[in-house]
């Protein structure tokens, strides 16, 4: 019903509308869901205080759970909406990027020995070079799509390949594991707060990148070159460094989601760690009604669209969906999604109440 | 020689480029690696396995010409092996229905993603990601543990061998061995043929190539680009049906992780043989011989004695960038020397 109004009113109030209608669908999406599960087991919204193994108070429930891995993919949500409005393409290779920077990692943290007693180096400078080398990455698919005009999915689909196997390369194909307690609390609890970590990295992130829209002219070039790249250059911006830039930002994000994911299990395990990730992200993206073909984008609606991804995982999984089964249900959802979103879909909705024949023009 | 480079058309340029990359890299092979590469049996092998893919990349190829892209091939290919797989052991079906079964589930596919693809004007992208999430869900929601089709018949076609004369090789006991290739091949090579007279001398064949280099301009000459645009994603998932039967010919088990990765394969090979994915370039032959490249780079790295797991990947990988940025370059100098 959303819909009909914003189609009726036309003029100055339209931009005005459209934002509103940006983040209605993922809210509306995540209503949906929520109401779902109060009807049928309102245990859904039971959060219980409990004592984890090392005896510090811990929240858990399953909202809860969508608080802690839906922030993975919010914070690669961020970086993803940049690349997305930026070339109008996506990276299919965050999966495989997040297990080579959570493999170089393990290889600073642990050096050569695979069962350290102590770690080689700080946790903070080991970060730090997995970001340089995340960035490093998210520079390489970015030459690929800037310089050489290669579209992205298909750019990427190089490290996509590769990944994986690089990740193996980079420990020699060893499992490394960490003893160290403190290194578990980026993926778990801080001791003392009963709020899962990943969630207030998210929110830092998310701040950060609030401050930089808001600061700096990122958001407006980004879009201008997504929206006409060639009058973009003429107004004076340099696309290829723009694009280039939004690729390095998701390198950047692919690194923190790499120091949380291998701090959840203090190893990693390459060809399963972040796996499928890439959809999620994408998926969570097209939720919040950013335009896949690039130009303007909403960074709340692709935040705010990752946690209702996982909302919808998390409920899956709670109805005992078998994990490998758990895709076949997310696709009719999403089917379903974008369908109601298609421009056509929506002409056709708000023209149903006068029965005219309305054709089918092709653009 | 310069003169006739500039008046090649992009596609025939490209397929130029793949095949002699495929000879000089096979030959390149037998020269420094000898021994396995000499006999054409080695040859036949990466046909055997690679039949599936042929018939995927064709698919593939052809919803890529038409500037879409269909990234479901892969699951659907998995979800036919083990609905065939069940309906053979479990059910006790015959071969013929289990052809049918798997020709129906690629047509349900390929009208579902068409209608919406060209219809609703949805991405083809995030209708195939859907399509390939539901493929790969039902595969494990129709049974979720692998396991062999102990079928004879199928056991029967599944051995049928097709003896190639006069090419076999004396192995390592002194005993002749013919060379063969299976069933699959030859639907293969059919469907290279078909495809490859569909695209070059068929209105609906130019119809694909004019959609897929400017939909404007199609539309003004008349062609129905909606239509055009379902029928390319029909195509390639009937393909992919087609496909997901050869490779479950291959392989005779059904198992959820079955051709993972194959809508990847199909993708690079489309590309390695000269497919751009901007729509428009491409060519049936070129695709095959990039199906063959593929294939024949791993085995190349296997026989040169990099075999630790992770070298097939990367090198796939360094050759997909490699052919991706020979395109860029020679498609920009090209721009260049038109303007």
């Amino acid at each position: 019903m959303e819909n009909n109004h914003a189609k009726q009113s036309k003029g100055s109030s339209f931009f005005a509308d459209l934002t509103r209608n940006q983040l209605f669908i993922p809210m509306a999406a995540l209503l949906l869901l929520l109401v779902f599960n109060l009807i049928m087991d309102p245990g859904f919204f039971k959060i219980t205080l409990g004592y984890n193994s090392a005896g510090h108070p811990v929240l858990s429930g399953f909202l809860i759970t969508i608080l802690d891995y839906g922030s993975e993919l919010a914070i690669l949500a961020i970086g993803m909406t940049l690349v997305t409005a930026a070339t109008g393409g996506q990276d299919i290779s965050v999966g495989a990027a997040i297990a080579i920077s959570g493999s170089v990692l393990l290889r600073m943290l642990c050096g050569t020995n695979t069962r350290p007693e102590t770690l080689v180096m700080p946790v903070l400078l080991a970060f730090v070079i997995t970001c340089v080398v995340a960035m490093l990455f998210g520079a390489f698919n970015g030459t690929l799509v800037a310089v050489f005009g290669i579209q992205p999915m298909i750019a990427t689909l190089i490290l996509y390949t590769a990944g994986r196997s690089i990740a193996a390369w980079v420990n020699n194909n060893e499992l490394p594991i960490i003893s160290e307690p403190s290194f578990a609390y980026y993926g778990g609890f801080i001791p003392g707060c009963p709020i899962p970590t990943p969630f207030f990295i998210a929110v830092l992130c998310v701040a950060v990148i609030a401050l930089v829209l808001k600061f700096t002219t990122l958001r407006l070039y980004t879009q201008a070159v997504g929206i006409n790249e060639y009058s973009a250059k003429l107004n004076g911006l340099n696309p290829v460094f723009i694009k280039i830039l939004s690729f390095v930002i998701l390198g950047l994000c692919v690194a923190v989601v790499g120091l949380i994911k291998v701090s959840r299990f203090s190893s990693i395990n390459y060809s399963v760690i972040a796996k499928d990730i890439e959809m999620d992200a994408i998926l969570a993206v097209a939720l919040g009604g950013n335009a896949l073909s690039g130009g303007k984008f909403n960074m709340t609606a692709s935040i705010i669209g990752a946690y209702v991804i996982q909302c919808l995982t998390t409920t899956l999984y709670k109805f005992d969906v078998q994990a490998d089964a758990l895709p076949a249900y997310k696709a009719v959802v999403v089917i379903a999604l974008v369908v109601l979103s298609a421009p056509i879909v929506r002409e056709k909705l708000a023209a149903l109440m006068p029965k005219s024949g309305s054709r089918e023009v092709a653009k | 020689m310069s003169k006739k480079f500039k008046n090649m058309s992009d596609t025939n340029l490209l397929l130029t480029i793949t095949i002699v990359v495929f000879f000089v890299m096979y030959i390149g092979a037998m020269i420094f690696l000898g021994s396995g590469f000499l006999k054409p049996q080695t040859f036949f092998n990466i046909l055997n396995a690679q039949a599936a893919l042929i018939i995927l990349s064709c698919g593939m190829s052809l919803v890529m010409i038409t500037g879409g892209i269909d990234i479901s091939v892969g699951g659907v290919t998995a979800l036919i092996s083990m609905c065939c797989a069940v309906y053979l052991d479990q059910k006790g079906g015959n071969v013929f229905m289990a052809v049918v079964i798997a020709l129906l589930i690629g047509l349900a596919f390929g009208l579902v993603q068409g209608f919406l693809v060209a219809y609703l004007d949805i991405q083809p992208f995030i209708v195939s990601l859907a399509g390939m999430f539901f493929a790969r869900g039902m595969t494990t929601i129709v049974n979720s543990n692998p396991f062999n089709v102990e079928n004879e018949a199928f056991v029967a076609l599944k051995g049928t061998r097709i003896i190639i004369p006069g090419l076999g090789s004396v192995n390592k006991i002194g005993k002749y061995v013919d060379a063969y290739i299976e069933i699959g091949v030859i639907v293969a090579l059919l469907v290279v043929l078909v495809m490859f007279i569909l695209l070059k001398w068929t209105k609906l064949g130019r119809a694909f190539y004019a959609v897929g280099g400017n939909s404007q301009s199609a539309l003004m000459l008349g062609i129905n680009v909606k239509r055009t645009r379902f029928l390319s994603h029909l195509l390639c998932s009937l393909l992919a049906g087609v496909g997901g039967f050869v490779y479950f010919l291959h392989v005779g088990s059904g198992s959820p992780s079955h051709a993972s990765g194959a809508e990847m394969n199909a993708i690079a090979s489309s590309i390695i043989g000269g497919t751009m994915l901007t729509g428009g370039v491409g060519n049936i032959i070129g695709t095959f011989f990039g199906v063959l490249s593929l294939s024949t780079i791993q085995n190349i790295v296997s026989s040169a004695g990099l075999d630790e797991p992770w070298w097939i990947g990367i090198t796939i990988a360094a050759m997909l960038c490699l052919f991706l940025i020979i395109q860029s370059v020679i498609m920009a100098i090209r721009k260049k020397s038109v303007a």
